[in-house]
């Protein structure tokens, strides 16, 4: 920078190479922001819309009622909301110890032929489509059984969040210091101790950010489980049935001809979002508190 | 199995803390870190290992608690007898052998736990003693290292709040609560300042009564003020070993002599 301003004191040549620098800084500045903003437009478009179509059928009995049959007024998604919940805590309850337990052999076992493959199958995983996994677990969860079953929607996404999980763990299980782990063994702590109570704790912060991203992505999957939970218009909270589910009430509504279950499909989404967003914003207060607070 | 433990112990007749190592070799894969060390490590006294970076101390330190091991195709040969006892033997249990041979690193490294927390993380497995009498280890621990009186009313502070050289004797306490025969420090003071530093070596010396201590140092000051006899590694051999006083005053060796005046290193 400073040889660039000496020289151009001297030559007619080099400031005019000045300009076009400049011009050239101010057109890249410009197309980032631009680029940006297109970025960020999708996202507050689609929130927008969503709110002002879902709101209007938003309300507390969409929270505490039953879908109303055709025709009739009011109704709500009181059983959808439950069962994504009851489908989300069987997915953390299979995705969460395969993807903590892979996460940190990958990072403990660093560089084994092994730990390569494993990394490698997982990053295949992710890039799975969403309703293979949905066929996977008709497969091998719904046609041996003979019935639809939250088990087998729950199964499935949560094998969608191993991946995730895995390489939030390991990522996070490599940035806890070498000293750490040295000084736990030092002290005659076994290995399996070392991993478990030293390693696995102090990332722990880390991993429960990565957990709840993983969350809210399953969250809204549809495809997998079109034919596994399969839906439900009733109550029911057994794992063996056929359970209802957020996205895929809003599949069905959103398909139907009546416009106030379109309405209601709205709402649906809207709530959905709002869901992913809460987990995401505690996601974030998460890791805040675990890397920005004011330790050494 | 702290029973057993204890019963295993006891008849033992001699837990003096004595290190002797014959004819060791050291490999990081195909590279030689240590060549043929023979060296003699009295108990109840302070050996320094002085020489130049990358001289093969610090390997060497590790390699008496094995903590080396670690490093993906580091191996060793030759023997270290902890007691008489070859810790490279077959049916050594390594946990049982860091119990015994406790370590201090460079760097403080305390959990991001409380401080009482720190001291009892030893005991608490090893051997799973009451509460009553896991607060008595930890105090007993905490005044050995000479950090009882500063920490005493803030035990649930997370020791991340102490200073560095609190951290640092943290450390110490925490290496001590496992009742060690042997204490190993890798240059324990380096980034500390001279106060801070005055007061790990006041603590070494207190405590070289009780257990056998090795230490690492770049300090040739710090080497001659505290330790007992004195070993300079050069280039992965040990040189010389001696009476710290004679190697420093009357060194044999030319490369000896050469490193303690400060002609190289």
């Amino acid at each position: 920078m400073s040889v660039a301003l000496s020289s151009t004191g001297r030559q007619g040549g080099s400031t005019k190479r000045l300009m076009r620098r400049r011009i050239a800084s101010v057109v890249m500045v410009s197309l980032t922001c631009v680029a940006a903003a297109i970025a960020v437009v999708p996202l507050i478009a689609i929130l927008g819309y969503l709110l002002r179509k879902g709101a209007a059928s938003l309300s507390l009995s969409f929270f505490t009622h039953m879908p109303a049959p055709v025709g009739e007024p009011g109704g709500g998604m009181a059983n959808a909301i439950i069962g994504t919940l009851v489908l989300i805590g069987i997915a953390a309850t299979v995705g969460l110890p395969v993807g903590i337990g892979a996460g940190l052999y990958l990072a403990e076992q660093r560089g084994s032929r092994l730990a390569n493959l494993v990394r490698y199958l997982a990053d295949v995983l992710n890039g799975l489509p969403s309703i293979v996994m949905g066929i996977f677990a008709w497969e091998f969860l719904v046609r041996p059984f003979g019935h639809f079953s939250a088990l087998a929607g729950g199964a499935a996404i949560g094998a969608m969040m191993i991946p995730l999980v895995t390489r939030t763990t390991e990522e996070m299980v490599c940035t806890v210091p070498q000293s750490l782990r040295e000084a736990a063994l030092a002290l005659g702590y076994p290995r399996w101790r070392t991993s478990l109570q030293i390693v696995l704790r102090t990332a722990l912060g880390g991993i429960v950010t990565g957990v709840l991203v993983a969350v809210a992505r399953v969250a809204g999957e549809t495809a997998p489980l079109l034919f596994t939970a399969f839906g439900n218009q009733f109550w029911s909270l057994k794992l063996t049935q056929p359970i209802a589910a957020l996205p895929l009430q809003i599949y069905v509504y959103a398909n139907s001809a009546y416009d106030d279950w379109h309405a209601q499909a709205w709402a649906g989404a809207t709530v959905l979002i709002g869901l992913v967003l809460v987990i995401s914003v505690i996601a974030r207060l998460v890791t805040r508190a675990r890397f920005g607070g004011g330790h050494d | 199995m702290s029973a057993a433990q204890e019963l295993a112990r006891a008849p033992e007749p001699a837990r003096s803390g004595s290190v002797e190592v014959e004819r060791f070799n050291f490999w990081y894969g195909a590279t030689q870190a240590l060549f043929d060390i023979d060296l003699s490590i009295p108990p109840s006294a302070v050996t320094a290992l002085i020489g130049p970076s990358g001289c093969g101390k610090s390997t060497f330190l590790r390699s008496i608690n094995r903590l080396n091991e670690l490093i993906p195709g580091a191996h060793g040969s030759g023997e270290i007898r902890l007691d008489g006892e070859n810790i490279y033997e077959r049916g050594m249990d390594v946990v049982t052998l860091r119990q015994r041979v406790g370590m201090v690193f460079q760097r403080w490294n305390p959990f991001p736990k409380s401080i009482y927390d720190n001291v009892a993380y030893g005991p608490r497995i090893n051997v799973r003693p009451k509460r009553a009498d896991l607060d008595a280890i930890v105090e007993s621990a905490l005044r050995r290292a000479a950090l009882w009186d500063e920490v005493r009313d803030r035990l649930r502070d997370s020791a991340l709040t102490l200073s560095g050289g609190q951290q640092q004797r943290l450390c110490i306490a925490r290496a001590l609560a496992n009742e060690p025969e042997v204490l190993l420090l890798d240059e324990p003071a380096s980034a500390l300042d001279p106060i801070a530093t005055q007061k790990i070596e006041e603590l070494i010396y207190e405590l070289k009564r009780e257990l056998t201590i090795v230490i690492v140092t770049h300090n040739l000051q710090q080497a001659a003020r505290i330790s007992d006899r004195t070993a300079f590694f050069y280039l992965g051999k040990l040189v010389e070993v001696g009476e710290t006083q004679r190697l420093f005053t009357s060194p044999r060796g030319d490369q000896t002599e050469a490193y303690i005046t400060g002609r190289f290193g």
